[in-house]
């Protein structure tokens, strides 16, 4: 079931009467998302991203703009009737009801010509237990379980009525950062197997980045990008978008371009032809730094961070606007600096130029 | 643990609570039960310095004999069946449905809760009045100048006027009026209190149902319910402890005769018995019926804690 997002607006009125300030929570946003596929919709708190899966799910009316399933408007249609799936952030699982009763209870609220029996209740109860590999707790109460035991009932239990789209709200936010790990490909495998179409929100880029089949990455109401996660961290639209993805985050410098070279400081970093020119925010992510002894850009080196699988350098430049650069190195290649000064030459393709002004949109060039 | 320096502190800041626990509630209540055992003892013979009871049973074997005991033990019984269970659902549904509500909340509740803050004397009077019919009632050619609010109400929908109260009323007209008001006056405290149960409910599991399209009697019944139980169970135990001291209420409407006028200590409880036999000098006897109360209250409250313990949820 594709699912098409018109003009999708969401006005909450101001708490106070006196002052007229609306809080446009979600402005305008549009998106077909195709069938079958899992979304990730990315952003900082406030941003809209819950805001917008519940209207989709319903919960919340939209101010204006339309939403289809499919073909069916179903913008009017109150949640009962959407035929959705949602996961609560904390999972809102009936505290009295066993994990079987948790899982069975949709099914029971199904009427007429659509009413399983009682047998095939059970059956579509075990089978979907069984996907989220929870059937051996079956008789348990929730309080009973672990927190990610809890997360696969919920999510058990938005499966078992086959719903036409999977909501997620923050699905992974109150697990411990192992089984975030598990879960996160559990939920992947589990919807891969289903083939629902799935949308979930998550403030985690590398929740979003490790998953998603595309990523919506969102900021005050507005939609900044969307695209399939490596394109989005390849590209960024702008230096929101660029910040937000990656971690270790994007260094970020001021700088500028003059007569078709990009400094910073002082220093020639790079080439960039064709771009007028004006002072710009350059953005060099934490791998796209070659540390060499000619390097144009000289940093003075603060600490050294062994991880294992790499190492990273902390460093320092009057220009970045990151009181540390962050750069990352495989370990397997051994780097010895000495002194307390470190060069670095720039990747061109990790490197991105941003206007110098509040929206600090993507300046498109070819960086040499 | 305490410091035992600290110890006499604590004692000290306990002291005039547990004085007056002792004068006021310990002592009556071993006073009650060694009074019980005594037959044939008077209060008031103490005042000439003669005492002369006997130990044993024969307050419990005359109580239990006695025809007014009997017909206050059902009458007790009878309130208490029909009230308890009455007042609890119509408090549910009271209690669900101004919850639900936004606009005149506040209000509602206030209404709600006024009976609360009222003397239950004068509730029950004005109750009297209300089902009171002012005239000759009993003779065969009734000469009536008012017939009372209800009987109004019951005439203008076209039906025939009852002797609810008066002389010549039937038992279980009396019944009615008496729990219709024991009910009245037991929903604000239930509605106070599923109400807070009600607001402490995570509005998660309201919005999960509805994504599971559950339709809204099923939401009440294995949604609401269950997750109330607590407050549920709470308000039925203290409902029934009510229930079995139930006496101003029927003092209120009737009358210290605890009855209509034909038929006096034809309502009479548990609790309006005891008082009877305080105020005919024979605290034995009293003593006797209190011992007895206590007894059947454990009881059910024990039976009701058995049955919560399997029904209540956490």
């Amino acid at each position: 079931m594709k699912v098409v997002l018109q003009n999708l607006t969401k006005i909450f009125p101001s708490r106070n009467k006196r002052s007229n300030e609306e809080v446009v929570a979600v402005n305008s946003f549009n998106f077909e998302i195709p069938d079958g596929k899992l979304i990730g919709l990315l952003g900082p708190s406030g941003c809209g991203k819950s805001t917008t899966l519940y209207m989709i799910s319903g919960l919340l009316k939209p101010s204006s703009g339309k939403i289809f399933f499919g073909d069916d408007d179903v913008t009017e249609l109150s949640t009962e009737n959407r035929g959705i799936g949602l996961v609560f952030q904390n999972y809102a699982l009936y505290p009295h009801m066993t994990v079987k009763q948790n899982i069975m209870f949709p099914l029971e609220n199904l009427k007429g010509a659509d009413r399983p029996t009682k047998e095939q209740m059970l059956e579509r109860a075990y089978e979907a237990a069984r996907l989220v590999q929870i059937d051996q707790l079956l008789d348990r109460k929730p309080s009973e379980l672990s927190g990610g035991q809890q997360q696969r009932v919920a999510i058990a239990r938005a499966l078992v009525k086959m719903p036409r789209v999977l909501l997620l709200d923050e699905p992974l936010s109150n697990l411990d950062a192992r089984l975030r790990l598990q879960t996160r490909e559990e939920i992947r495998r589990i919807q891969k197997e289903t083939g629902i179409t799935t949308i979930f929100v998550t403030h985690d880029q590398e929740e979003a980045m490790s998953i998603s089949d595309l990523i919506v990455v969102m900021k005050s109401g507005l939609v900044q990008q969307i695209g399939k996660p490596q394109d989005v961290y390849d590209n960024p639209a702008n230096l929101f978008v660029a910040r937000f993805l990656g971690t270790p985050p994007i260094n970020v410098f001021n700088g500028r371009v003059q007569a078709g070279k990009v400094y910073i400081g002082d220093a020639a970093v790079l080439e960039a032809a064709g771009v007028p020119d004006q002072e710009v925010y350059i953005g060099v992510r934490p791998e796209g730094f070659n540390v060499a002894e000619d390097g144009p850009l000289v940093c003075q080196l603060r600490d050294i961070e062994v991880m294992g699988h790499a190492t990273s350098f902390l460093s320092s430049h009057e220009a970045s606007i990151n009181p540390v650069i962050r750069t990352l190195k495989d370990a397997d290649r051994h780097i010895t600096v000495e002194g307390d000064t470190i060069r670095y030459s720039l990747k061109p393709h990790k490197t991105f130029l941003f206007r110098h002004d509040d929206a600090a949109e993507r300046i498109e060039c070819e960086v040499k | 643990m305490v410091e035992s320096k600290q110890q006499w502190k604590a004692w000290l800041y306990l002291a005039p609570a547990i004085v007056l626990l002792l004068v006021f509630t310990v002592w009556p209540i071993i006073n009650t039960v060694a009074m019980a055992f005594m037959e044939d003892y008077s209060g008031l013979a103490n005042i000439g310095g003669e005492t002369s009871f006997r130990v044993g049973l024969g307050n419990f074997t005359k109580v239990a004999q006695n025809a007014d005991f009997q017909s206050a033990l059902r009458n007790t019984m009878l309130l208490c069946l029909i009230t308890v269970p009455v007042s609890t659902v119509l408090a549910l549904l009271i209690a669900v449905a101004l919850h639900a509500i936004k606009p005149l909340q506040k209000a509602l509740q206030t209404i709600f809760f006024l009976p609360y803050v009222t003397n239950s004397i004068a509730i029950g009077m004005v109750f009297a009045a209300m089902f009171n019919v002012i005239g000759s009632v009993g003779t065969r050619r009734p000469l009536i100048s008012s017939y009372g609010i209800i009987n109004d109400v019951i005439r203008f929908f076209g039906g025939n006027w009852v002797n609810w109260i008066n002389s010549g009323s039937d038992y279980w007209a009396n019944m009615f009026v008496l729990i219709v008001y024991i009910v009245w006056n037991a929903l604000p405290f239930k509605i106070l209190i599923l109400l807070g149960g009600l607001t402490s409910i995570n509005k998660q599991y309201y919005e999960a149902a509805k994504v599971d399209s559950t339709p809204r009697w099923r939401v009440l019944w294995r949604i609401t319910v269950p997750l109330l139980s607590p407050m549920l169970a709470y308000v039925i135990i203290t409902g029934f402890i009510a229930g079995f001291k139930e006496y101003t209420s029927i003092v209120g409407i009737y009358g210290e005769s605890m009855g209509p006028v034909h038929a006096p200590h034809r309502l009479n409880t548990m609790v309006g018995l005891i008082y009877d036999s305080l105020a005919s000098n024979n605290q034995g006897r009293a003593s006797a019926a209190a011992l007895i109360l206590f007894g059947i209250i454990l009881v059910v409250t024990l039976i009701n804690l058995w049955v919560s313990k399997k029904r209540v949820h956490y």
